[in-house]
């Protein structure tokens, strides 16, 4: 099976400091794929370079040919002076009809969205109008920028649990980034640590039922987040979140 | 018709108000207010160089108008914070045109023309070059209006759709050196930046999408230029001044309809 996208010996420098050393990576048609790392490690410039704005200082991004990508930004930071409909949002990049909007909206969870201005959505729902304006092009490959930055776990739990379900029924990749290095969406079938080089892959532990797994995400999860247990013998930045979790296994 | 100076006048007016006001729109959703004003005030010195070169008016501010914001799109990200940097690059850029003007000993000419911008002496020439370029910008605006508006929302997402953030960005810039050039004549290289972002301020309470508020800031500068265009005629006040008085009086009077609409919903 061929990538959908993937990087070779991808090194980006920025401003003299090497973001990424020699990456490898990639990413296949359905799978799932969660890239963690701590601040800095250069996860937003693996996307970026996927995407296709950043210049590689060597090494190459390919991707399939006719690959359509769908990506939800980090953070859409709407300028207050910019009127702007969820449904106008949605029709942006091309014509779409009423029906398929409805339905975008309705996997994306917030079939009520429509009418409303971007700027009066709770956090939550802005999350989910980006995914919904993310599968509108029916992409091979979701791209997720810490998508669930701003949410509490629940929120996360179940933004998660939707992208399981998009996953499900549209059969496209999905690659998503997050800062939180041990708890990642259960659904990851491959779980790959980023600081600069690849540190180590693996897929993440589902431990679900565990009774210290309840205690440490509280109730309202229904197992679509899980622990990640990292195998390479150097620290982070967190010995803390380590040490922690370490306890919880 | 075009022989009457308040026509021509009138249509000149309209022809701008109706290529600023769009552009004016992503100037305000962009922040991009500082950066129409360095290219408008790097104008004069194009003015200056065609006069002493003997090339159109027209020609010459809008290279000008166009090596400034590629220069400022160059310099930006090194080191100065971009205010500061536009703040050095507006002024003197100003500077050295008024400067450059004073050189010109063989022609005599009104710098407040070009200041302030002299609606009434438009000639039938002048209102071709206005409508050209009117005609140009909205042909571009309404060419790249999507990506324009998707880049604006965020780079990635445009990226991700295929788009390139920095074509756009090239598109806006040539747009507004058009408009620049295309409103010296009508209110001057001082106000060009309150012809672009007026409209678009008093527009912004009553629109519910980035086109209503085109279309409404469109409006609202087309009725701003005739009304300002009579009011300098009765009371015999000068004509570019007189306009932008005009559309400020409306940005007030949409400020106090919007804060009255939102106490209203409060109470």
């Amino acid at each position: 099976m061929t990538a959908l996208v993937e990087t070779l010996g991808l090194t980006v420098r920025l401003g003299g400091a090497t973001i990424l050393d020699r990456v490898d990576f990639g990413i296949e048609r359905g799978e799932i794929v969660t890239v963690v790392g701590p601040n800095g490690s250069g996860k937003s410039t693996l996307l970026r370079a996927l995407l296709g704005g950043v210049r590689p200082a060597a090494g190459q991004v390919r991707r399939a040919p006719g690959v359509r990508l769908g990506y939800v930004p980090q953070r859409l930071v709407l300028d207050p002076t910019l009127p702007m409909t969820v449904a106008r949002f949605l029709t942006l990049s091309r014509r779409v009809s009423r029906a398929e909007r409805a339905a975008a909206l309705e996997k994306a969870g917030v079939p009520d969205a429509g009418g409303q201005q971007m700027s009066a959505l709770s956090g939550g729902q802005f999350q989910r109008v980006l995914l919904a304006r993310a599968i509108l092009d029916d992409p091979d490959l979701l791209i997720l920028d810490e998508a669930t930055a701003g949410l509490d776990q629940p929120g996360a739990a179940a933004f998660y649990r939707r992208i399981e379900e998009v996953r499900a029924e549209t059969g496209c990749a999905v690659l998503m980034v997050s800062h939180d290095l041990h708890v990642v969406m259960s659904a990851s079938d491959r779980v790959v640590c980023l600081n600069g080089h690849v540190c180590c892959e693996g897929a993440p532990e589902v431990v679900a039922e565990a009774p210290v797994y309840r205690a440490l995400f509280g109730e309202g999860t229904q197992g679509a987040l899980a622990l990640y247990r990292h195998s390479h013998d150097h620290r982070h930045d967190r010995a803390g979140s380590e040490a922690r979790i370490r306890e919880a296994g | 018709m075009l022989d009457d100076f308040m026509t021509r006048a009138l249509l000149a007016g309209i022809g701008t108000a109706l290529a600023a006001a769009p552009l004016g729109c992503f100037v305000v959703w962009r922040r991009m207010a500082y950066f129409g004003d360095a290219t408008a005030h790097a104008a004069i010195l194009g003015v200056a160089l065609s006069l002493a070169l003997s090339l159109p008016i027209f020609a010459g501010a809008m290279a000008i108008a166009l090596l400034m914001a590629t220069m400022v799109t160059l310099l930006s990200g090194r080191g100065y914070a971009m205010d500061t940097l536009l703040g050095v690059l507006a002024h003197s850029a100003l500077a050295v045109g008024l400067v450059t003007v004073s050189f010109l000993t063989t022609v005599r000419i009104d710098i407040m023309a070009y200041l302030f911008g002299d609606i009434l002496a438009v000639g039938r020439d002048d209102l071709a070059v206005i409508w050209g370029g009117a005609a140009l910008v909205l042909a571009l605006v309404a060419w790249r209006w999507s990506a324009l508006l998707t880049t604006t929302l965020n780079p990635d997402l445009a990226r991700a759709a295929g788009i390139d953030p920095k074509r756009e960005q090239l598109v806006l810039t040539l747009a507004l050196a058009i408009v620049v050039a295309v409103a010296i004549k009508v209110v001057g290289v001082l106000l060009i930046t309150a012809l672009l972002i007026i409209p678009a301020a008093t527009a912004r309470p009553f629109a519910r999408t980035p086109e209503a508020m085109a279309v409404i800031a469109s409006g609202v500068a087309t009725v701003s230029a005739g009304a300002g265009l009579h009011a300098s005629y009765a009371f015999d006040t000068p004509t570019g001044p007189t306009i932008v008085c005009v559309i400020a009086v409306l940005f007030c009077c949409s400020t106090a309809v919007s804060g009255i609409r939102r106490l209203a919903l409060r109470g």
